[in-house]
């Protein structure tokens, strides 16, 4: 990643002048996603002024909260070469399991203790993906279905099926706690929920880590070639560990927001959209076999997925078909980044 | 070849210990003739749906067909919504089952080429490219079905298909039976079967070999489809409806069966017949948790357990430690001459 940055500075100061269109996706394909996100939301915005007003907007935005943070998970992961499902298990598992514990034993905690927690939970979660991943040597995606349904198995046979719809009252406020508020013309009242500025700081940290820490460039070595990158002495057991650990941290915390912005915790939730989350990270720009990527091309990809099903019911197309446009948007998506790498 | 006799002499032997435990458990019933003949009636389609995940997990390179299930829905779904609409199930069964399996095979069979052009043509990871196919055919499904249920009914010679026994086996058991003996077949004696496997062992010797390689890639997938559409089949003809969303933990179970039939994740290695007797090792199971009368979310708590196990036992040698004689050949798992067969 770092050497192919360096060769790409070389080369623009090489030929400033020769600036082509093509060379400039190959190196940021995460600005054909941003080009996709403009053109859906003009097209929509003509279809259905109603679209750009702020009501919708910000829907959009709080929508994108929980997917974006599952989203920056499965992006880190994917740098690395491996793939994550069990997120969706992992947040389920933390926010249905510590609603319970708070409810009935610790009623009282403050809300920044039960984010710790989930935080803390999730991370512990993703470390035994990490270790089943690094000692049982199959690819991760294997290892993670079984543990996705091993969390969800054991969520569900023993700690409880029962849909909690009054959460405790610190919870429930978290998700109300307005970060900005007015009135819209039609006199209802639009609110930015406080919970929303978890995704920018998620972002930049995952951005921290990636660009500026010796683990983000284990973590691009490890994605690159990884029998290099240990050779090189990464340590190849403890970047597995941080990897799934930091997934499963998001996973937590994404799933205790899930359950305070909606206001019930049903433990049936959020497992079986990994696939919406995988598409969001991979119409982003990054590549499923690993290496490259941006943090600010995952956003988009999720802001992408987002719009898109949103958007469906808006221009009058049934959300039946939600499905698949996002499935062929993968498969136009993937075609598109493999003949433009070919054609290097 | 004694690390395949291994695998599946363990396989051999787990299937008896169930049977056992089941009969011990039960008082016998677990063994009765109807027992055993509804337990072979639901087999087949997880059974097929297994076999077309081998098949692509054998050609290497990160090759898994995760669209399965989602494709022997759709088979099964457009299929039922496109007969249904020149003929009636009413009028004239034979004609509509017939017209039912024909159109719902080549379905799964275009569904399936589908995923091999866009693995071999257009070089799309296998995991990426059925992931997106998945999603496709299962939106697919929703959007031609309205999300409902579509109705199949039951004419003669599908529910036939689906219920009737062949002395006193269940006629989809034999279905499954014989499409596994071919494919066993073809892996065997073809030279497909050989570039499979070899090029699951070494891509780029296979390349340089002169393999043609997107010729079996999109064969690969082709067969894997198929059998997906057949699974479809059997699904309409055991149900009476067809749904998008039927079977959703088959995904997971399909893979199950596979790594504990020992088939090698990175490729190059697999056989058919650990797959069937590993598909009836987990029939048993989850018979056996049924009759002890626990939950679903009991049994996918177990079945994931199970895949980390398997994962494990592939990992450090289990069967070796096991059966002690075969230790020797593990290692050289790799090695061409011992991955044919």
């Amino acid at each position: 990643m770092n050497a192919s940055r360096i060769e790409q500075l070389k080369e623009d100061a090489a030929r400033p002048q020769s600036f082509s269109l093509g060379e400039f996706i190959r190196r940021r394909p995460e600005s054909i996603t941003f080009f996709l996100l403009v053109a859906i939301c003009v097209a929509v915005a003509v279809a259905n002024p109603a679209f750009l007003q702020p009501a919708t907007l910000i829907d959009i935005g709080r929508a994108s909260v929980v997917m974006g943070l599952f989203a920056l998970g499965v992006f880190i992961i994917l740098a690395a070469g491996g793939i994550d499902v069990s997120f969706t298990a992992i947040a389920a598992f933390t926010m249905y399991s510590l609603t319970v514990l708070v409810q009935s034993y610790l009623p009282g905690i403050p809300i920044a203790v039960i984010l710790i927690m989930a935080i803390v939970g999730g991370a512990l979660l993703g470390v035994i993906n990490g270790l089943l991943v690094h000692h049982l040597n199959v690819p991760s995606l294997i290892v993670t279905i079984g543990t996705q349904y091993l969390f969800r198995g054991f969520l569900l046979s023993f700690i409880g099926t029962v849909w909690i719809m009054s959460l405790p009252p610190q919870m429930g406020a978290f998700g109300r706690m307005p970060l900005f508020q007015f009135e819209s013309a039609n006199g209802a009242v639009i609110t930015l929920p406080f919970y929303f500025l978890v995704l920018p700081i998620a972002a930049v940290a995952t951005w921290w880590i990636l660009n500026r820490t010796l683990m983000g460039r284990a973590i691009f070595a490890v994605g690159g070639n990884a029998q290099i990158a240990s050779r090189l002495g990464y340590n190849l057991k403890t970047i597995h560990i941080f990897l799934f650990g930091y997934a499963g941290a998001l996973a937590g915390l994404a799933g205790i927001i899930h359950v305070c912005a909606n206001r019930q915790a049903n433990p049936f939730d959020l497992v079986g959209t990994e696939i919406n989350v995988i598409a969001a990270v991979v119409l982003g720009g990054a590549r499923i076999t690993g290496g490259t990527g941006t943090v600010l091309g995952t956003i988009l990809g999720v802001l992408l997925i987002v719009v898109i099903n949103s958007v469906l019911v808006m221009v009058g197309i049934p959300s039946t078909w939600q499905r698949l446009v996002v499935g062929s948007f993968i498969l136009l998506a993937a075609a598109f980044f493999v003949t433009r790498q070919r054609k290097k | 070849m004694q690390r395949t006799s291994g695998q599946l002499a363990m396989l051999a032997a787990i299937n008896i210990l169930l049977l056992i435990v089941g009969a011990a458990i039960s008082g016998g019933s677990f063994l009765s003739i109807f027992n055993l003949q509804s337990m072979a009636s639901q087999l087949p389609e997880i059974g097929l749906l297994a076999i077309g995940v081998m098949l692509a997990m054998c050609a290497g390179n990160g090759g898994i067909d995760l669209s399965g299930i989602a494709l022997a829905n759709m088979s099964g779904v457009l299929s039922a919504v496109i007969v249904s609409s020149f003929l009636s199930s009413g009028e004239n069964d034979l004609a509509f089952s017939l017209a039912f399996i024909v159109v719902a095979l080549a379905i799964g069979f275009s569904g399936g080429l589908i995923n091999g052009i866009l693995i071999a043509r257009l070089n799309i990871t296998p995991i990426l490219c059925t992931l997106g196919t998945q999603m496709a055919f299962t939106g697919l499904a929703v959007v031609v079905s309205g999300g409902r249920a579509v109705m199949v009914g039951s004419p003669d010679l599908l529910s036939r298909i689906g219920n009737d026994m062949l002395l006193a086996v269940p006629i989809s058991f034999l279905i499954f039976i014989v499409v596994a003996a071919v494919i066993a077949a073809a892996l065997k004696y073809t030279p497909y079967g050989l570039w499979l496997m070899l090029m699951g062992t070494n891509p780029k010797a296979a390349i340089y070999a002169g393999f043609p390689k997107n010729g079996v890639l999109m064969a690969t997938y082709a067969i894997s489809g198929t059998l997906s559409g057949l699974a479809g089949v059997i699904i309409a003809a055991r149900n009476v409806n067809v749904k998008f969303d039927y079977g959703s933990s088959y995904l997971l179970i399909a893979i199950l069966i596979v790594v504990m039939a020992g088939v090698k994740p990175e490729g190059g290695y697999g056989r058919v017949v650990c797959v069937v007797l590993s598909a009836v090792a987990l029939q048993l199971m989850s018979s056996l948790l049924n009759f002890g009368g626990l939950s679903n979310f009991v049994r996918d708590f177990a079945w994931g357990l199970l895949l980390l196990t398997f994962l494990a036992v592939g990992r450090y040698d289990v069967v070796g430690f096991v059966f002690p004689g075969n230790r020797r050949r593990v290692d050289t798992g790799v090695k061409p001459s011992s991955t044919g067969t």
